[in-house]
């Protein structure tokens, strides 16, 4: 582990923020996938030796754009230059070739392989298929002493932590002679020590002439790093500014906008008064959530909010019982319950509508029938034996009520809409009754019509007594529907706001409040 | 759609899903079914049908088996060792004791065998495909430890009865075959353990969260191909009244390949036990078409991988549209 001797900070050094030609320029980009447009004619540049901060909430469309000039998603329309001649990238390679390399959140090295080998994966310089281990070696020590990382060279990558790892990866884009060097969150994973080193790290990057674009949910590190900022907001430029002119307040401000054009609040009635259904004290799990409690009466729609990371999704899962908890008790109606397994919480009444409908919650080649009843199969069984007529009647019933729209029962889940498929995943919840609903994310990737009707059915389930954790990106969801609203960071809570009357602003202060000290920042 | 519901056809007037794979499947039966009538007299007569219906019921009761694990998303490549396990033991308790009890526990040793693998999947956590590798290896080792490495022959001829004679036209082996594909069909059309395993194969984290428990599912699958397993091993031991430790080498591969052509997605989630036992019965036809001929065996092997290549090729290409 080595330290970076004397980093001597050099923030927009030597002609780096002056004027010259940008290195790479981005010209009216825009990307649209299916119905969203994610990035909406954005230029932006970046002048060589210059870091470029890129802030914005979640689905603002700043990973979009970085993916843009990384040669991953090929833009729909505008220009991309890289030294003042327009590219078109096929794949990452070509923006390698003109010096863009990526280190993106999920690290694409070789694990089983030593550090050495994957910083020189495919520009090993072989002579007829062999390659020379000493000069490797030499190429390697030459790379590591410029960058002062003392990374090991026959280490195995699997091995490292991740902030280890992101040093491979910054090696390797070094050893392909990156002039640009895109890093997308990459400080969500590390520890505080870790962070400032990778900050120091990109100065000296920056120092020597290397730019960097740095996509980062920190606005303290964004700040302390970068020279200029841009800021977006749903998938337009709100405008790029020089760090020194940008406060936190002022950055949050432009990546919320000023309007806030609501739709109808859909809060349903107060239940103040009404028994607690849902009690969770001091839940902790290692590395995700730490010693979180919440109760939620009946009736009453809790909702939780902080940025992709925070532990949301965390928390519904270790209620859920889908991941195993250090500690942590979990209560339905004041009687404590095991939750170790999904089963375990369904039985006790628990249901959750987990994050991601295809990878957690539909059987995407079976039927909208058999995904309806799957979780409350045995209910519609006799001695193990599934009573069709009885199914049949249970999958239309709530087909109906939710109004999927499905050619019949029998259509595969996969040739419906994503708001038709969320709602059969609600049907398959609702059929077993829960007390307690736990919503991860119910309208994401649906249409604007079937959200509001997301919305509805949630205020009515609500109404109806049953207890609601609503988790969403979308601040604006968790604001019209909560009577409560926790905020999440680093694992923790760290700030519960009443719903009524509660702004979008404040929650996004909580959840983007700078922390320099790290243990409270990250659990774990 | 196995079954013709009458209450399915007023919901649903117009739209009706027709299932392009177990429809060629069919076409695919009848066509070679129809060219082999044509070509060779012999073909077509009952007896040679229940020929057929007999030679295949071996590799068919483990097709049965074996489709209900891959649709649960595991693989079991044991199940050529389990058959000789099954009928090693069958024929050693059989010279001991009773040649009943040697059929009950030839048949029984498959699913304490499948158990086995269930274990090494579930709680060792090895990749079902690997596991069951070297769990073959190891039961094939304890055929040649029972035996000694010889062949076992039973001389009470009430062991030869299920292997030997008929009942109703059908030699009884015929009839344990059905009755095992019904039974593996009514599990996975009808119960909700079936319903799981097609769950479970999948999306493995979506039966999780749904409540399924998934390793569960899955044991049970191994259990059930084992029993399987033995079921076969001891009826091809009751054929001959002996069993030697190297029975059924590659009898795995054979069932599965009758699977995935019968329409069993590799992928898990999707298949069902009429179509691999349709697949089945059309490597079974190939191979008696060869022989009613008289072509080269040789050639037969080549037809047979040709025609796997092609199903699971179609597979693919169904899956894409």
């Amino acid at each position: 582990m080595g330290r970076l001797g004397d980093p001597e900070p050099t923030v927009g050094g030597e002609g780096a923020a002056g004027p010259g030609r940008p290195l790479v320029e981005a010209r009216e980009l825009s990307k649209r996938f299916g119905g969203v447009q994610a990035v909406d004619r954005v230029s932006v540049a970046v002048r060589p030796g210059q870091v470029l901060g890129l802030v914005g909430e979640n689905g603002a469309g700043k990973s979009t754009l970085a993916k843009m000039i990384g040669g991953v998603h090929a833009p729909d329309g505008g220009e991309l230059l890289v030294d003042g001649a327009p590219v078109r990238f096929r794949g990452p390679r070509d923006a390698l070739a003109h010096g863009i390399a990526t280190i993106a959140q999920e690290l694409a090295l070789v694990p089983a392989r030593g550090v050495a080998e994957n910083v020189f994966l495919g520009v090993e310089q072989a002579r007829g298929g062999l390659v020379d281990p000493a000069a490797i070696r030499a190429r390697f020590d030459r790379l590591n002493a410029a960058t002062g990382f003392g990374l090991d060279p026959e280490a195995r990558v699997g091995r490292l932590r991740v902030a280890e790892q992101q040093k491979v990866e910054i090696l390797r884009a070094m050893a392909r002679n990156a002039r640009l060097i895109l890093m997308d969150e990459p400080t969500a994973s590390l520890t505080a020590d870790e962070t400032d080193r990778l900050l120091r790290i990109i100065r000296r990057l920056a120092a020597g002439g290397t730019a960097v674009v740095l996509v980062s949910h920190f606005l303290d590190e964004v700040l302390s790093v970068a020279d200029e900022v841009a800021i977006m907001r749903d998938g337009r430029l709100v405008r790029t500014a020089p760090a020194a002119a940008e406060t936190e307040q002022s950055l949050v401000l432009g990546m919320i906008g000023r309007s806030l054009e609501r739709e109808a609040p859909l809060r349903p009635p107060d239940p103040a008064g009404n028994p607690v259904v849902l009690e969770a004290t001091g839940l902790t799990r290692r590395g995700a959530i730490h010693d979180v409690s919440l109760a939620i009466r009946a009736g009453e729609v809790l909702g939780l909010a902080g940025l992709v990371g925070s532990g949301r999704t965390e928390i519904a899962r270790a209620i859920f019982g889908a991941d195993p908890i250090e500690r942590g008790e979990v209560r339905i109606d004041g009687r404590p319950v095991r939750v170790r397994t999904p089963r375990e919480a369904s039985d006790a009444g628990i249901a959750m509508l987990p994050e991601s409908r295809k990878e957690q919650g539909l059987v995407m080649t079976r039927s909208v029938r058999e995904n309806t009843t799957l979780a409350a199969l045995g209910a519609l069984a006799r001695g193990g034996v599934v009573d069709q007529r009885r199914e049949r009647a249970a999958a239309e019933r709530e087909v109906r009520r939710l109004g999927v729209r499905a050619a019949s029962v029998e259509a595969p889940v996969q040739s419906l809409s994503g708001g038709n498929q969320q709602k059969v995943l609600f049907g398959k919840w609702l059929l077993r009754q829960p007390r307690v609903l736990i919503a991860d994310e119910p309208t994401r990737g649906v249409d604007v019509g079937a959200k509001r009707q997301i919305h509805e059915l949630l205020a009515q389930l609500a109404a109806g007594g049953m207890a609601i954790l609503l988790i969403s990106s979308e601040i604006e969801e968790v604001l019209g529907l909560s009577h409560r609203i926790l905020v999440l960071r680093g694992g923790r809570v760290v700030a519960e706001l009443a719903g009524e009357g509660a702004t979008k602003e404040q929650v996004m202060q909580a959840a983007f409040q700078s922390v320099r000290d790290g243990a409270e920042r990250r659990a774990g | 759609m196995t079954e013709a519901n009458p209450t399915a056809r007023e919901a649903v007037p117009a739209w009706r899903r027709v299932d392009v794979r177990s429809y060629g499947i069919i076409v695919s039966f009848l066509a070679l079914f129809a060219a082999l009538s044509l070509a060779s007299d012999k073909f077509l007569t009952p007896r040679n049908l229940l020929n057929v219906l007999d030679q295949s019921a071996p590799v068919g009761i483990i097709a049965c088996g074996v489709t209900l694990g891959i649709i649960a998303g595991v693989f079991d490549l044991s199940v050529g060792a389990i058959f000789a396990v099954a009928a090693v033991v069958a024929c050693k308790v059989a010279l001991v004791g009773n040649p009943w009890l040697g059929i009950a526990v030839g048949m029984l040793s498959g699913g304490v065998l499948g158990l086995l693998n269930a274990f090494l999947v579930n709680r060792v956590r090895i990749n079902s495909f690997i596991a069951t590798l070297a769990s073959s290896i190891v039961f094939r080792g304890i055929a040649i430890l029972v035996t000694g490495g010889m062949i076992v022959t039973v001389t009470d001829e009430r062991f030869a009865v299920l292997g030997t004679r008929t009942l109703l036209g059908a030699k009884y082996s015929v009839w344990v075959y059905a009755v095992v594909i019904l039974v593996t069909s009514f599990l996975l059309t009808r119960t909700t353990y079936g319903r799981y395993l097609y769950a479970v194969g999948g999306n493995p984290e979506a039966a999780r969260l749904s409540g399924v428990r998934v390793e569960w599912v899955r044991g049970t699958a191994f259990v059930i191909t084992g029993l399987c397993a033995g079921i076969a091993g001891v009826l091809a031991a009751s054929r001959t009244s002996s069993a030697q430790p190297d029975l059924g080498v590659g009898l795995e591969l054979s069932a599965i390949a009758a699977s995935v052509v019968g329409g069993t997605s590799v992928m898990g989630g999707e298949g069902s036990v009429w179509r691999a036992v349709v697949g089945v019965l059309i490597l079974a036809m190939i191979g008696n078409g060869f022989n009613l001929l008289g072509i080269d065996t040789i050639y037969q092997q080549i037809v047979q991988g040709l025609l796997i290549m092609f199903a699971v090729g179609a597979d693919q290409l169904l899956r894409r549209r």
